[in-house]
């Protein structure tokens, strides 16, 4: 296999576990694959875990300008640095961050695309990737006429794996090019959560909540265990979450390894958002919710008694181990 | 050359009223029920779309559209909320009177200024002691130079409590009966009109029901639409062509219940499988649909024949289609909540409100009894 | 100012997906077809920003079959001032559809161009990113905010980040903005609208028109499938303490998730 790039990403000098999870499965494949990171400053931590999960080499594209995100300045520092390696396949994590550049960087070397793949597969010099489509209601095989082959990954699908290897580690001058669209501030949210999309556990509430306010059990709850705090369409319609909270087709799609859904009956759109969690509680007191029909346990009583018992079961757990 | 499509226009209406009714309606229909509060901001919205209103001809800068898009656009509102679809549907009741009866300028002085804002208007006929003998109103209209001062009272008035402008019914004369009787517009804030509180109803309760009172009201002779002694006629043609819409918001009450009752028979089960195997529950299901379908046919049939000008076989028409829609309406209603068994006797599930929503179709503009009165006379005339 | 909207139109999100027999697509036969709920959100704010410029002109461009005049159309009825349809009757790809629409958004003069951050039925979200690189613009993604300068020349936006974060982002114009549910209620159509958009005349492009008559698709779509039905789980019993205990134990013990 000639030349593949994984675009691994870093916050604040610390690397996204999906990078690391595609970097594994490549190992995994026999794939001998340079990890490219951008940033500044110190990335001793990243360039580590990148090595110890199997990147053959290393490269960081450093510029002061990267101290910040920048989707112009990721796609033309890559762009830049890509061209003259001849690159065969680029994979990146289904982040938010390479859901914005991946699409430049396809358009700059006139390639196609596939994103938010659960799973790729080498043949000889060709890659295939799986993705879900119509939010996961079903998925397709898509294959590349030309080279590069660009894709992202999805978090929380692959799984990670230490590789005992060593690689060089380059530092090469990002260029970031001509940047027209500035990021002026950034806010964090107020309250500390867990992001959606990330989270190896949610526990999502429905419309049954009946107020923004009584999100306030399933945050208690979500707090016990690490847990992020996911919404359902109606639930959102109805102003009782934000929409950055809402799973389903129109909100995010999600795969945790433990969905808890409180007060959601299970409308297709809601499950195509949260289908592919690996396991599914349903917490809902008609027993005739469709949710049920796609869950490993089913709790059928009132969200309001079984959160706050939930929650000290969780805290008593946790003081155990 | 029969046709029951309808032109991509209406579908595009109807798919358009549908979404609102989606989206907007029956996520607060409860909530409305419950607090039997105005839903104003959904009136205003429904305004906004260009829902109501919609006869005022071109000339005057409206639509000019006819009962069938009435129709379409009542069945969509029907299958979300009746008591919305009647607190929409009351200002094309009361403007009527002004297009059919009214001269060029009345129409341009009354009925326009509804198409600049959400505004709404009443129509004031019934009477504490005539309903359905509406001939026999009591309220007086008494000449005074260059006025008429009226002196009585109307009751059930829809929307009362928002109006500012009422269509009311009054006598000159009582001896001359239905030939004594005038249409006069009258702006709500005309002094000597006094409102009745907000009737606290079995159903359609978030619509704003109220008695009138009219005390030495003065009103300019030039507010009278039509001649002297046409104001009964004025009245009935004006409920020929709202009858039929009011009908069709039955059928998409009734096609709502269907539709919930269909969906929980599939899921709930007894006796290890769904209900909706048992053929006591698909007949119910079954004679749902045969009246729902044969109902929305005779609206278009109606609402068709007035639209082209036939209005006296589309008067009998309409009545055909209220007293068929209204009454199969409220069978499917209590079937649906029949289906739901114990559920559906309450507020968690939506059918209760419907079948209580439902029985006022069998009441209001016409009892299921006048309908019949009126389908017989005609069918007894020769 | 020149706005330009891209929207696509896609199954209803309450459709039950089949596929083909060949496995290439799915059935799209019988469908009903919706406007990609957050392209309803980009024609929202094309209308909006017009309003608030109190200038301009909102022109809605699709790509697809004949059937996707109808999302065209509805646009119009909600207030769009023109509408384009780059008629295509086969899937074209991302790449492609870019290809397409970079080419349109050049002969309109396009000035700002908004559209959904992604499409509901292949859920690539890479048009916009696409778009912006062909036509050497800025591109924000995840616009929850979007105010124009009053000479027109740039543009700030909030963007929704992840965990709940905000960032505010400054562009210049022209430039693809990329909206998300959050940044408006979108309208309804209006039965005027409807009126007008019956008479409204549709400009219409084939991919040669567009010079595009020798390019190829970049991705070949096979195998759809359908994911693994879930096995019904079980549901537990006992009073509501012993459920949850019993829940806790099977999510540590069997289910191994905490």
């Amino acid at each position: 296999m000639g030349n593949v790039f994984l675009i691994a990403e870093q916050k604040d000098g610390n690397i996204k576990r999906v990078s690391l999870e595609i970097l594994s499965e490549l190992c995994r494949q026999g794939i001998a694959t340079t990890a490219v990171v951008i940033g500044f400053g110190d990335l001793s931590k990243v360039t580590e875990s990148l090595v110890t999960h199997g990147a053959s080499k290393v490269v960081v594209l450093e510029n002061e300008v990267f101290t910040q995100y920048n989707t112009e300045g990721y796609a033309n520092a890559l762009h830049h640095y890509l061209t003259p390696q001849n690159p065969s396949v680029i994979v990146t994590g289904a982040t938010s961050h390479g859901k914005d550049f991946l699409p430049r960087l396809a358009a700059k070397f006139a390639t196609g695309i596939a994103v938010d793949c659960v799973s790729f597969q080498f043949t000889g010099e060709k890659v295939a990737v799986r993705r879900p489509v119509y939010a996961g209601k079903c998925s397709k095989q898509v294959a590349f006429a030309v080279a590069p082959a660009i894709f992202s990954v999805r978090p929380n699908v692959l799984q990670t794996q230490m590789a005992s290897k060593s690689a060089a580690v380059e530092k090469v001058v990002g260029n970031p090019g001509t940047i027209k669209a500035k990021i002026l501030s950034t806010v964090a949210s107020q309250i500390k959560k867990v992001e959606l999309t990330e989270a190896d556990i949610i526990i999502s509430g429905g419309r049954s909540l009946k107020s923004a306010d009584n999100f306030k059990i399933l945050n208690d709850c979500a707090a016990t265990v690490g847990a992020a705090v996911g919404a359902s369409r109606a639930a959102v319609d109805a102003g009782y979450a934000p929409h950055d909270m809402q799973v389903g087709q129109t909100g995010k799609t999600v795969s945790p390894k433990l969905y808890i859904a409180c007060g959601i009956s299970g409308a297709i759109q809601h499950l195509a958002g949260m289908r592919t969690s690996k396991i599914i509680v349903a917490i809902n007191k008609d027993p005739e919710a469709p949710i049920f029909q796609k869950t490993d346990y089913g709790i059928v009583a009132d969200l309001f008694e079984v959160v706050p018992l939930l929650t000290e079961e969780f805290k008593r757990l946790k003081s155990q181990s | 050359m029969l046709n029951f499509s309808l032109s991509d226009d209406q579908i595009a209406l109807r798919d358009m009223v549908r979404k609102f009714v989606q989206q907007d309606i029956i996520p607060n229909a409860a909530k409305f029920d419950e607090s039997g509060e105005f839903p104003r901001d959904l009136i205003n919205k429904a305004w906004e779309m260009g829902l109501m209103n919609i006869a005022i001809p071109e000339k005057f800068g409206g639509m000019g559209l006819g009962i069938i898009e009435d129709v379409v656009i009542s069945e969509e509102l029907g299958a979300g909320c009746l008591g919305m679809t009647t607190s929409i549907a009351v200002n094309t009741l009361a403007l009527y009177p002004i297009l059919i009866g009214g001269t060029e300028a009345q129409i341009e002085e009354f009925a326009v200024p509804f198409l600049s804002s959400p505004k709404l208007a009443a129509f004031c006929l019934t009477e504490p002691g005539s309903g359905s003998d509406a001939g026999s109103l009591s309220t007086m209209a008494k000449e005074e130079g260059d006025h008429f001062v009226v002196n009585g009272s109307k009751m059930w008035i829809t929307n009362a409590g928002h109006a500012e402008l009422f269509t009311v019914f009054c006598t000159t004369n009582k001896d001359l009966k239905t030939k004594g009787i005038i249409c006069l517009v009258i702006p709500a804030n005309t002094p000597g009109i006094s409102l009745g509180k907000h009737e606290n109803k079995l159903g359609q309760r978030c619509s704003d029901t109220r008695a009138v009172t009219l005390e030495n009201v003065r009103v300019p002779k030039k507010n009278m639409i039509g001649k002297f002694g046409e104001g009964f006629k004025i009245a009935m043609r004006t409920l020929d062509r709202t009858r039929t819409p009011i009908a069709a918001g039955a059928v998409g009450a009734a096609r709502s219940a269907m539709t919930y009752a269909k969906n929980y028979s599939k899921e709930r089960k007894q006796f290890g499988q769904p209900i909706a195997n048992f053929q006591a529950i698909q007949f119910m299901l079954a004679d749902m649909a045969v009246n729902i379908e044969s109902a929305r046919l005779l609206c278009y049939k109606s609402a068709w024949l007035i639209d082209n000008g036939q209005e006296e076989q589309g008067g009998y028409f309409s009545a055909l289609a209220k007293r068929h829609a209204a009454d199969m309406a409220m069978e499917a209603a209590t079937n649906a909540v029949q289906i739901y068994g114990g559920y559906g006797y309450t507020k968690e599930y939506p059918v209760e409100k419907i079948m209580r929503d439902v029985k006022l179709v069998q009441i209001y503009e016409g009892t299921s009894q006048i309908q019949r009165v009126v389908i017989a006379r005609h069918l007894l005339k020769d | 100012m020149n706005i330009l909207v891209l929207l696509k139109q896609v199954p209803d999100t309450e459709t039950k997906i089949r596929i083909t027999s060949d496995k290439k697509n799915i059935e799209t036969a019988d469908l009903k077809w919706i406007i990609n709920p957050y392209d309803e959100f980009a024609i929202e704010e094309g209308l909006k920003t017009k309003e608030r410029l109190k200038e301009g002109t909102v022109t809605v461009v699709t790509v697809g079959p004949t059937r996707t005049v109808e999302a065209l159309r509805t646009a119009v009825a909600m207030g769009a001032d023109n509408a384009i349809h780059v008629k295509v009757e086969e899937t074209l790809d991302t790449y492609l559809v870019a290809k397409a629409l970079a080419e349109v958004c050049k002969k309109e003069g396009a000035q700002i161009i908004f559209t959904g951050k992604q499409a509901i039925d292949d859920d690539q979200a890479a048009t916009f990113g696409y778009l912006a690189e062909l036509l050497q613009y800025p591109s924000v993604t995840l616009a929850v905010k979007c105010d124009v300068s009053v000479d027109k020349t740039k543009a700030t936006i909030e963007q929704e980040g992840d965990s709940g974060a905000k960032s505010i982002i400054e562009t210049s114009l022209p430039a693809v903005i990329a909206v998300t549910k959050g940044i408006n209620t979108p309208r309804y159509a209006s039965l005027p609208g409807i009126m007008k958009a019956k008479k409204k005349e549709i400009k219409t492009y084939s991919i040669a028109d567009l010079g595009l008559g020798s390019e190829t698709s970049k991705t070949i779509d096979s195998d759809y499938q359908l994911p693994p039905e879930r096995a019904p789980g079980k549901k537990l019993t006992g009073d509501i303490t012993t459920q949850v205990k019993e829940l806790v134990r099977l999510l540590r013990e069997e289910a191994k998730v905490i």
